[in-house]
Order: structure tokens, then sequence, then C-alpha cells
């Protein structure tokens, strides 16, 4: 079956040739520091099943240490000059649009078909992670696609992937370091700790203690994803907090509409934090914003009169 | 119950607040609350260490699948080389009604609908905005504006990433087989309250359409304020 062990050598593949590509990069004063990053993550793709947690756990420090100390910096592979892109533009036209699209596409048909391919009994791809699956396969389709159009050197995607991989640098690793600090704060009870102090302190009868808990409720959501950086970690704690006691039990409110826009209320969250690294901190490395909170200025209004209208929105409904 | 676990917390914030690295105040944000716990349940500072080291190793090293999707990487660069961006850019040039605050409240809307039916792969920062919304963009831009000052492109790349997460949330929870309307089913289920997802899909579609009112209005005055960015006295 072809699952995540897959995935993880063919990565581990990837970022050792990151590595390498980035030590012998002679212009660049912190290619050492390069190879060290890149390196130590190739090894955790490649062996991390089999070091142990504790290893594990060093080798994050390390990574952290090395983004930390700024032992990283972009290198300057070899790439066009604007020129000649426009004039590479306007040669090959829209089929460059081709390989772009294809990797959604193959996504997008491989989640669909790999659910439904067996032989015999057994799934050929595991199920679990079939859009993981498609992504990958989509890329490879992709970059053959796009080798057979443009024809490059054998080694131009490779360097081409490093020029972007540099100038995302150590944000490319914060989404999963996040993960994880989500499951040690998980492991710690951090959310039970706040919960408990939620609906502590709130009226429990009279027109404005139902105002206040559908208030507490939407902007706890909120407040509590900021703090987390993930809605899903939010809800459980919120709900069972203020909106199970207080808006369904002591004023008898909706459950659905209660849970469907608090979780949104929980998004709008989503968009004001940098604990939401992949939608907000990576997108800011990758266009090369020069404020790395740039993305998230740009989601604030929308994220906070989207608060608002939740929150009007479920007390009209929920009562 | 002790507070000491929410110190890593008050690390997160005050490391973001003045700007460490964020890896950095990651970790360390996770050895303060991981340490704090394992001394209030009676451990000793170093087996409090290591504890805290084994759980956050396991997890780092369980969610690497979410690094893989960086393997995207050298087909956008390979596609850039060859002119992707300046594609896209002129393909938006020469329709002149395309402003980049009506390129973008397109995208939105697409955005949303393709979402609500599951199909929230049609998207994403590395496969789209980079090499396709984003120059778009700033191609209808330069069209109407000409060449852009600094902040002008620096708005117009952080309008286009935003405008893909809003699009993606507050479309893909109208989808009932999403994640988020599983969570709140199982939840609430387990507090002895059976919904259907179609009615929690329902009522996600309230938020969608306010969503797209809130962002449209601020995409189409967007326009207004590339303008004012771009103008000479701005560059200055």
């Amino acid at each position: 079956m072809i699952g995540l062990p897959v995935l993880y050598v063919i990565g581990g593949v990837f970022f050792a040739a990151m590595a390498l590509l980035g030590a012998f990069d002679r212009g660049n004063p912190k290619r050492w520091g390069n190879l060290a990053f890149w390196g130590l993550l190739a090894v955790s793709f490649l062996f991390g099943s089999y070091i142990g947690d504790l290893a594990n756990g060093v080798l994050v420090l390390a990574l952290a240490g090395l983004a930390g100390f700024s032992a990283l910096g972009p290198g300057k592979p070899n790439t066009t000059t604007p020129e000649e892109r426009r004039e590479s533009a306007a040669r090959l036209g829209a089929k460059l649009f081709i390989p772009a699209l294809v990797i959604p596409l193959v996504t997008l048909v491989g989640t669909f078909a790999f659910k439904a391919w067996t032989v015999g009994d057994a799934h050929v791809v595991d199920p679990k992670q079939a859009t993981l699956v498609s992504l990958i396969l989509g890329i490879l389709c992709g970059l053959v696609l796009a080798v057979a159009l443009i024809r490059p050197r054998p080694t131009v995607p490779a360097q081409e992937g490093r020029r972007l991989l540099d100038a995302v640098g150590w944000a490319a690793l914060l989404p999963q370091t996040l993960a994880a600090l989500g499951a040690v704060f998980a492991a710690a009870g951090v959310g039970q700790i706040i919960g408990a102090f939620a609906g502590a302190s709130l009226p429990d009868s009279g027109p404005a203690g139902a105002i206040l808990a559908v208030v507490a409720y939407t902007f706890g959501m909120a407040i509590f994803t900021i703090i987390m950086g993930n809605a899903f970690a939010a809800f459980p704690v919120m709900t069972a907090g203020i909106g199970l006691p207080l808006i369904v039990g002591t004023f008898h409110g909706d459950p659905v509409v209660m849970a469907a826009v608090g979780m949104l209320s929980g998004f709008c969250g989503t968009l004001m934090t940098p604990m939401a690294a992949n939608f907000n901190i990576v997108p800011a490395a990758l266009l090369e914003l020069t404020d790395r909170y740039g993305v998230i200025r740009a989601q604030i209004p929308t994220a906070l009169i989207l608060l608002i209208a939740n929150t009007v929105l479920m007390y009209v409904f929920v009562y | 119950m002790s507070l000491w676990p929410l110190i890593g917390i008050a690390v997160v914030v005050v490391g973001f607040v003045l700007r460490f690295n964020p890896l950095l105040v990651v970790a360390a944000a996770a050895l303060a609350t991981g340490v704090a716990f394992g001394l209030s349940t009676g451990l000793d500072v170093v087996a409090a260490a290591i504890k805290t080291l084994e759980t956050f190793g396991k997890a780092f090293n369980d969610n690497r699948y979410i690094t893989l999707t960086w393997m995207i990487l050298p087909v956008i660069g390979l596609l850039e080389r060859a002119g992707l961006q300046e594609k896209a850019r002129d393909l938006v040039g020469a329709i002149k009604v395309l402003t980049t605050g009506r390129l973008l409240i397109l995208y939105l809307l697409v955005r949303q609908f393709t979402s609500a039916l599951g199909l929230t792969s049609l998207g994403g920062h590395p496969q789209m905005v980079r090499p396709l919304i984003a120059p778009m963009a700033e191609g209808a831009a330069e069209a109407n504006l000409g060449p852009l000052t600094e902040p002008a492109r620096m708005r117009i790349r952080a309008m286009s990433a935003a405008t893909d997460n809003i699009g993606l949330f507050f479309g893909e929870d109208i989808f009932i087989a999403i994640a988020s309307i599983l969570l709140i089913k199982g939840f609430l289920e387990q507090n002895g309250i059976v919904v259907e997802p179609l009615a929690l899909s329902v009522w996600a579609m309230p938020t969608a359409v306010l969503a797209f009112v809130i962002h449209g209005v601020r995409l189409w005055r967007l326009d207004a304020q590339l303008a004012k960015l771009n103008a000479p006295e701005a560059a200055q």
C-alpha cells in the first residue's frame, strides 16, 4: 500500500537534494547553515520513524536553534532575467499554464480515484492519505510536463526549487512545528485550564445574560483560536465552557446555529494570528513581502467586521 | 489545577510581539509549557524536560506530512523561470476592464464556490497565489496605473493571499464532508445532541454571504487605494 512511509522517503530525498545544492553554492556565506538545516530535515524524513521520540525532540530543537540564530540565508542560484522571461513567455504562450493547472487537477481526481482503487481486498493507496498521495503525484505530473515543455538542463528544476525554498526559509517548517506545539499544549491540558475560566463569571439569567453568552462564545472562539492557531482546538473547549451550558442549556438556544456560526467565528480568529502559519506567515514569505505580518494586516479588517456580523447573526437566530 | 502550563502562551505572545524568530519562539513555548506541566505533576526538572522533548519530538515526527507540500517548489520555480508570472500578467493586462479589485472579487467568488463543493485543493498559496493570482493582480494594476511602487506591490500581494484564505475558510464549511463539520457533529454527539451535517452546512451559508460582501467591498475599494499608494508623492 502506498502511504506516508513512501512519501516520507521521497520527501527525504527532496530535502537532501536541497541541502546539497545549498552547500555547493560557494557565493553564499551561510551555505553551511543551509546544509545543516535542510540536511537535518532530510534526516527527519528518512529516519524519523526509527530514531525514537527523544532524538526527534532534540532534532526539532536543533532546527529551531539554527533558525533562531540566523544560520540560514538565501543563496543565488542562476535563474533567468526579466527580459529572458518575457521572451520565453511570448514563445511558449498559454501552454505555460498547463503544468501549473495539472497539479490541482490530478490532486482532485486522484483524491476520489485512490479511495476507490482496490486490488482484491487491499487498497493500493492508503485511503486516509489519498489527497496527499494525489498531490505528490500531481506535482510529479506537473514536473514531467514542465520539463517536456521547457527542456531545461537536468539540475535546473532542483535549483529553481532551491531558489524558492530559500525565499521561504525557516517559515517552511513553522506549520509542522506549530502542530507539534499544539500536541504539547494538549498534553499539558492548556485548553481545559482556559475553558475553566471561560464560562465561570457569566450571568445565567435575563436578556442581558443571553446576549453576553453569545458575545463571550463568538469572541472567545476567535481569541482562543488566535492563541492556539487553530479553530479546531478552540471549538471543544469553548463549546463545553460556554456554548453548551449557557447558550443551549440555560437559554435554550439552537445547537446547530450555535455550533456552525461558532466555528466560523473561530475562523475569523485564524485570519488574525501568526500561529496559523501556513495561512498567514508562509504566504508572506512565499510572496516575498517586506512585512512578515503583511497578510495578517490585510485580513484584520475583514476578520473583525465578520466576527461582529457573526455575533449578531448568532444572537438573532440561535434563540 | 496549576496555572503554570499557560506560561507557553505568554512565551508565544512576547516572542511574536518582540519579533524573535517564530521557530525558536514555538520551541521555547513547548518547553516552557511542557516543563511547567511536568513539575505540577511532581516530576523533577530533568525528567519533565525529557518528557516534554519526547512529546514534542513525537508530534513533530507525526506531522511531517504538512511539510511535504513544499515539493511543489521545483515545478513552480521552473515555470517561473520560463515566464509563467509574466504570461499571467500579460493575460490580465490585455483585459482593460479587469482591475485588481475586480479580479480578486472574481477569485474570491470562485474560491468560495469551489471550496463549498469540497474542491479545496483548487487553490492555495504555493499552487495558485504565487504563480498565478498575485502576478495577475499586479498585472491588472500595472495596466491601469503604470509601473508600481513598492508599497502598492506589497499591498496587492498581501490582499491576494488574504483573498485566497477568506475564500477558503468561508466556503469550505458549506461542504458537508469537510473536517470542521465532522468535528462539530462528533463533539455534539458526545454531548448527547444529534445533528445533521446538512443542517450545519446550511448554517454556514449566511456567514459565507457576509464574508463575500464584507471582503468584496474592501476589494472594491482597493483600486482607489492602490491609485493613491501609486501616486508620485506617496512614492517619496
